[in-house]
């Protein structure tokens, strides 16, 4: 995902400041559709693909982060058809009741928003990200707080993992964890990241840290970035003004007919 | 705990975000304040600490089912309520933003949810008025119970009500809290013990690094037999409840799961529904945008559900939604196909700026 956001595209190029304000749009808007509303939607996956294919991040990727986290929503929606009975639509033979539109809609809502967080991500990367939100108003403590949080979270992760392995290498046959050796791993690892926060502290005074952290120096904005947050603004409000989809059925049906 | 975006309304989301933004400005100020340096490093590498901890389960003897240390009573224990509040928002915000773990727009409940209460409501006036600096003794057991479980208890009533004055499911206030409310009685007696030793575990091999001078640790009394009564009456929780633990891990996900599979729910709007979404008309952040459909589209399908009183499913004859769905499946064949031209595109700019490169 860093090395995602390292590259060097036309959307990483835009100031990370109107990407996050124009993605926060894009959620707002896709949020304030009624519950039921399917394809009105659709014309909003034009943001996260447009995003996708300029920004250069491989779909697969994209899919298997959204695949993942997709347990919750259909947890959520997948009692919609359960709950709402009414037919509303029949094709062919087969009625489709409400309860099938609203868990649609739940699942696109999801899909659109997954993918516009991560896309915001992968097309940003987490330094300019956060130096995005500082210069949005987002206190620098906090800014600073998300910058070291992601820099140190995959380190202790693999120390944690390396710690559950050597557990698991040292206890063949039981299956899980007793609570007492639970405390003591989870204590020495809470030690030992401790001991790391307080060599890293040590080390930054040895840089000469002042209690003020610097992020990345400021770049100004090209015409380009309002233009971006404009130009899918008016875009945001036009879909969610008309439904785009429906016009372009209703123009299919009619030449159909 | 983490709410969905799908359970949301803008309204309440923004609301939230709102609430939850202040809180993040005025713990930054009292952090910056505090001038201890060695918070900046510390902060970072205790959140990426609490991401893994939770990664790392025990079982619960008896029940099948497993628990984890939770992660506001610990880091407020640890650092103190400003700068534990800001490492809980800051790893929900990396949850969000990477793992998908609850959604953006619901960002500010979450943070509020989880963030605030314990580190504003439970540590101060529960855990630091019973333990009383004393982390190795059965006050502190006690103190990190009740702290963890009034938390949660507030946390979860939390969830429902603005799951409630979202209005975008329709499950019973009533049925909905006397589900969330005891799953989270035994998530938090869980957490509350998880707390407890794993700061005592600490606190005796390393008094210095906790905040306040400890009593020395000799003077510790022996945890085993508290231990083991407070974990009998957890057992005991635990296995009245446990079969749900086991098989829904999230205690949210299960209470609307439970709610709605077993009940039919009425479609008749409520009337705190009702005034919501005209309040969410009044205070929209942009009003003239106009997210109010226009009389005169194709289908009547813009108007939300809460403004039309009579039925939640707004009238849509076979025809329209049929076209829309026809609509819907173009519209992604046009996105994808500007997907393609855009990479096609890029391929190709990609190979001038190639070719130039090996000109010069």
């Amino acid at each position: 995902m860093d090395e995602l956001g390292r590259q060097d595209t036309p959307v990483h190029r835009l100031d990370a400041r109107v990407k996050t304000v124009t993605t926060f749009l894009f959620i707002v808007f896709v949020m304030s559709f009624s519950r039921d509303e399917v394809s009105a939607l659709t014309p909003f996956f034009l943001f996260p693909v447009t995003l996708m294919f300029l920004g250069q991040i491989p779909p697969r990727s994209l899919f298997r982060k959204i695949l993942v986290a997709a347990p919750f929503a259909v947890a959520v929606g997948i009692f919609n058809p359960l709950l709402d009975q009414r037919t509303v639509a029949v094709f062919g033979a087969t009625p489709v009741s409400g309860g099938w539109f609203s868990f649609a809609s739940i699942m696109l809502r999801f899909v659109l928003t997954v993918s516009a967080a991560l896309v915001l991500v992968a097309c940003t990367g987490m330094h300019r990200l956060c130096e995005g939100l500082e210069r949005l108003g987002v206190p620098r403590v906090f800014a600073v707080q998300l910058l070291f949080l992601y820099r140190y979270l995959f380190i202790i992760a693999d120390e944690g993992s390396r710690m559950l392995r050597s557990i698991e290498l040292r206890s063949t046959g039981t299956k899980k964890m007793r609570f007492r050796v639970y405390v003591s791993l989870v204590g020495h690892l809470l030690l030992r990241s401790m001991a790391r926060a307080d060599r890293v502290y040590r080390s930054m005074l040895a840089r000469g840290f002042d209690g003020q952290v610097r992020v990345s120096r400021p770049a100004p904005l090209r015409w380009a970035d309002p233009a971006f947050l404009f130009g899918w603004a008016a875009f945001f409000v036009v879909a969610r003004t008309w439904n785009l989809a429906d016009m372009l059925g209703g123009l299919f049906m009619k030449g159909a007919s | 705990m983490h709410m969905a975006d799908a359970l949301i309304s803008p309204a309440v989301g923004g609301t939230m975000w709102a609430i939850s933004g202040g809180l993040i400005t005025y713990c930054a100020r009292r952090v910056k304040d505090s001038l201890r340096d060695n918070l900046v490093p510390l902060m970072g590498v205790l959140g990426a600490f609490i991401f893994t901890a939770q990664t790392i389960n025990f079982s619960i003897p008896g029940t099948g089912s497993s628990g984890h240390l939770g992660g506001g009573l610990i880091l407020a224990v640890l650092l103190g309520p400003h700068a534990a509040f800001l490492v809980i928002a800051s790893v929900l915000t990396v949850q969000a933003f990477f793992f998908a773990d609850g959604g953006l727009l619901a960002l500010g409940c979450n943070i509020f949810n989880l963030g605030f209460y314990p580190s504003f409501v439970a540590y101060p006036f529960l855990y630091r008025a019973i333990a009383n600096n004393r982390y190795v003794s059965p006050r502190a057991v006690v103190a990190a119970i009740a702290a963890a479980v009034a938390g949660l208890q507030l946390g979860a009533f939390s969830v429902v009500l603005e799951t409630k004055a979202s209005g975008l499911s329709d499950l019973p206030f009533g049925t909905f809290v006397l589900l969330m409310q005891p799953i989270h009685l035994a998530i938090g007696l869980v957490e509350g013990l998880t707390t407890a030793a794993v700061v005592s575990f600490v606190a005796r091999a390393r008094p210095e690094v906790m905040p306040t001078a400890c009593p020395a640790a000799s003077a510790a009394v022996n945890m085993r037999p508290v231990l083991l009564g407070l974990l009998t009456a957890a057992v005991a929780v635990g296995g009245a409840l446990s079969w749900f633990a086991s098989t829904h891990p999230d205690g949210l996900e299960w209470s609307i799961a439970k709610i709605t599979g077993k009940d039919e729910i009425a479609g008749a709007e409520s009337g705190l529904r009702r005034r919501l979404s005209e309040v969410q008309e009044t205070t929209a952040v942009l009003p003239d945008y106009g997210f109010k459909a226009p009389a005169d589209t194709a289908s009547g399908k813009m108007a939300s559900a809460g403004e039309e009183s009579s039925a939640a499913w707004p009238a849509v004859s076979a025809g329209t939604s049929v076209a829309g769905l026809a609509g819907g499946a173009a519209t992604m064949v046009l996105v994808s196909l500007v997907g393609f031209v855009l990479n096609r595109w890029h391929a190709r700019a990609a190979r001038c700026r190639g070719e130039s490169q090996k000109a010069r």
